[in-house]
């Protein structure tokens, strides 16, 4: 396998092209060595060939490892060992007809429309979902449109009584051909794509995106620029962690903090607002630096602003988290226990949460966090009350980093034009996203032009999570355990 | 932790709901709300707006038409075209007001104010004071759906006025669409549309459900609403803001008319280099 770090590009012909068999030895190898798994997908090759491109990612070595394998038909799947490789194997099923054999269950992932389809066929709903027979047992179904003003998808219960004995969750509503529009670019809309596939995310992944333009163009964004970025990428994650907190608040019925919280999140979304004019940071990032400066005057009174803002979250969170009948409603609920989150592959809070120390800032640092660190902070029971308390404590240290990088912005521009993109390249992007790993890798033609350009969300890792968090809990309860994973549906569906 | 904590909390929050519509609101500094063209200024054959537009929202609207057109329900409100427009032709204003009670209306040639015109008398007198809306996201990236649900928060508080979001379409007098419809949505959205009691409201939100937004195009989504539902309001952005969904509804309810003049905030000029670093990026 061919060794590269994060925000770098390496040259096609270098990556290794292996065999099936070799291929997947090779990625066990890999992944039993404590790598995990950032991106797999498949493209055409010639005659009749597919060509599949993994990364692993070792966050031991901060390093990642690129492999290619060219297949007809199929190749030993890895899923059968490790799992979680099985929404990236469902994808590149549905996308190559590569045959991943002995995956346990090759379910759609997305439901591309099939050209000229207006049938059922290529509508979600239309499947035959797993079900638990039994005399008591009884199914309930959920969406694709829900009681809020949310993302559309599916959950089906299989429940005994009020106990759920299996949750399986059917997206795909959401595909809008995020991966398809990418290729052939950059074009002039490529970056407005991007700051959408999640629109809560926007910031984590434009600045995915503009690192990786930046490795495939030898430019490197200015130190302003980057502390700008990181600045930006904190406050997106206050914003949402915090909003995240209210609506939890609101699910067990707490209600002062719901409202409190609701309102605070706000004044992160307002100081993302303050630099570039969007609440979500939409037009902030450009390749090549940032399109807004700050000045130090405003940049020091943003920074009392975030200080105040936080300790309004602190007292507001303590209510929350002191209260008895929260306490009730949160501990020991939706528990994903350590060796199973490792398995799945989860990312961020979410295996944070579970004591899985991993965290893109920390182990592929790019950016800002190759000079500022932020510590991983962690928690044990991997209960709805874990990932709660996870997403205070990563506030505090996001709005302490902001006030800092503020305080000490470098001088000089915050943008530089960049040149054109090297043929022939695959370059690979991490980012620590407020839901954990974004990864995006681009393969560019020899007119250096994106052939391919893969996506990942993180809720592609986690969306099995909050199905094995549901396992033995009471049906009330998914409301709860649901916000408190808070996936995009956009983003896995792209 | 007692009751008396959360007083004490609830004490130094304050009151936080917005003036508006009685009072001034504060938005920020950059805050790019309704854009204004000067075609005036338009050297005869640039292009150079239209070119950099990422959904081709601005820009000469062809023969017969007449002069440069910039559609509000395709702009992103990027600003990548003032910065590549030479003669500063277009600026930004912090106006939030952007509803429209027609899709053509949404096309701006100079400095005008959108100000939705009312519903007739019949249908304020019954949605005026109550107004529940069951939302349909059919490829939204979340980000108008945030915003939405902004509304509803203390801030916005839009309950103030009786509109809430309902979850039953049964409960619902009108459907607010966010995204660019995607095809796997389409059959949901109808159906939920037919389970609303008529007479019933369609709100189409942001430039996906508007036009397809930055997904314009795409086999997977059907480029927005388009004559799929009879749209009775659309509110451009990507997302709007909540005032400007806030103000719509009001507008729509004859609850809020008139208006003052926007204040007109123009963007810092694009220097000699950003237009350098912009044009290297976009020459591609
Ligand atoms: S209009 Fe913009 S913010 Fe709204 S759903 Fe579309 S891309 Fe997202």
């Amino acid at each position: 396998m061919l060794e590269l770090t994060n925000a770098t590009a390496v040259s096609r012909r270098e990556i290794p092209a292996l065999a099936a068999d070799a291929f997947r030895s090779a990625l066990g190898d890999a992944l039993r060595g404590g790598a995990r798994l950032g991106a797999l997908f498949g493209r055409e090759g010639a005659a009749g060939e597919a060509i599949l491109t993994a990364v692993v990612n070792d966050d031991g070595v901060g390093a990642s490892r690129v492999v290619e394998a060219r297949v007809r038909g199929g190749y030993p799947s890895l899923t059968s060992e490790w799992p979680e490789a099985q929404a990236f194997e469902r994808e590149l099923f549905e996308e190559t007809g590569v045959v991943p054999e002995g995956h346990p269950w090759l379910k759609p992932l997305r439901f591309p429309p099939r050209p000229g389809g207006e049938g059922a066929a290529s509508i979600p709903g239309a499947y035959p979902y797993f079900a638990v027979e039994g005399e008591e047992v009884h199914e309930v179904a959920v969406g694709p449109v829900h009681a809020g003003v949310i993302e559309p998808g599916h959950f089906r219960f299989q429940c005994h009584g009020e106990r759920v004995l299996h949750l399986e969750i059917q997206l795909g509503w959401q595909h809008r051909g995020v991966e398809e529009l990418l290729r052939g670019g950059p074009t002039k809309r490529t970056l407005s794509i991007v700051e959408t596939i999640a629109g809560d995310t926007t910031i984590g992944h434009a600045i995915a995106h503009c690192e990786l333009l930046e490795a495939l163009s030898g430019g490197v964004a200015p130190p302003r620029a980057q502390a700008l970025r990181g600045v930006a990428l904190e406050l997106e994650r206050l914003a949402n962690h915090v909003g995240d907190l209210g609506a939890l608040a609101g699910d067990v019925g707490f209600l002062p903090s719901a409202s409190f919280l609701g309102r605070l999140r706000a004044e992160f979304l307002n100081a993302t607002a303050e630099i570039c004019g969007s609440r979500f940071g939409r037009g902030l990032l450009v390749p090549g630096g940032v399109r807004f400066d700050v000045g130090s005057e405003a940049a020091a009174a943003l920074a009392v602003r975030v200080e105040k803002a936080v300790r309004s979250v602190q007292a507001a969170a303590d209510l929350f988290f002191d209260a008895p009948s929260v306490r009730g409603r949160t501990d020991g609920v939706g528990v994903v226990a350590p060796a199973l989150a490792a398995s799945l592959g989860l990312v961020g809070p979410a295996a944070r949460a579970c004591g899985l120390a991993r965290d893109v800032r920390r182990d592929h640092p790019s950016g800002i966090y190759r000079f500022a660190y932020l510590p991983a902070v962690l928690a044990q029971h991997g209960d709805v009350f874990s990932r709660a308390w996870i997403r205070l404590l990563e506030a505090e240290r996001s709005a302490a980093f902001v006030a800092q990088q503020l305080r000490s912005l470098p001088g000089g521009p915050v943008r530089v034009a960049l040149g054109s993109l090297a043929p022939d390249r695959l370059a690979l992007s991490l980012v620590e996203g407020w839901r954990g790993e974004i990864c995006h890798v681009a393969l560019t033609g020899a007119d250096g032009r994106f052939e391919r350009y893969d996506v990942t969300d993180p809720s592609v890792h986690n969306w099995l999570g909050l199905a094995m968090a549901l396992r033995g809990e009471q049906i009330s309860d998914f409301p709860l355990c649901n916000k408190s994973f808070n996936l995009s549906y956009a983003g896995h569906d792209l | 932790m007692s009751l008396l904590d959360i007083l004490r909390v609830r004490a130094r929050e304050g009151r936080q709901t917005v003036a508006y519509p009685d009072g001034p609101v504060k938005l920020p500094e950059r805050f790019r709300g309704r854009p204004t063209l000067d075609a005036s200024r338009c050297p005869d054959g640039c292009e150079r707006c239209a070119e950099a537009c990422p959904t081709d929202a601005v820009g000469p609207l062809g023969a017969g038409a007449g002069g440069v057109g910039l559609d509000l329900g395709r702009c992103l409100f990027c600003a990548d075209c003032v910065e590549a427009c030479p003669e500063g032709a277009i600026a930004f204003t912090r106006d939030f007001r952007l509803a429209a009670r027609t899709r053509g209306a949404l096309v701006v040639q100079r400095d005008e104010a959108l100000l939705a015109e009312a519903l007739g008398q019949k249908l304020r007198e019954l949605f005026g004071r109550s107004l529940k809306l069951r939302e349909v996201c059919a490829g939204g990236c979340n980000g108008c759906e945030a915003e939405l649900n902004a509304c509803g928060n203390i801030q916005f508080d839009m309950g103030r006025f009786g509109i809430q979001w309902v979850a039953s379409p049964r409960h619902a007098d009108g459907l607010v669409l966010t995204g660019p419809v995607t095809e796997n949505m389409r059959d949901a959205l109808l159906r939920t549309y037919e389970a609303i009691p008529a007479p019933k409201l369609v709100i189409a939100v942001g430039a996906c459900a508007i036009s397809g937004g930055p997904f314009r195009g795409s086999p997977a989504v059907r480029d927005g609403v388009g004559d799929l539902l009879p749209v009775d309001l659309w509110l451009p952005g990507c997302p709007p803001h909540p005032l400007t969904f806030l103000d719509g509804v009001l507008r729509l309810l004859g609850r809020v008319q008139g208006g003052r003049e926007a204040e007109i905030v123009r963007l810092p000029q694009a220097t000699s280099e950003s237009r350098a670093a912009a044009g290297a990026l976009k020459g591609r």
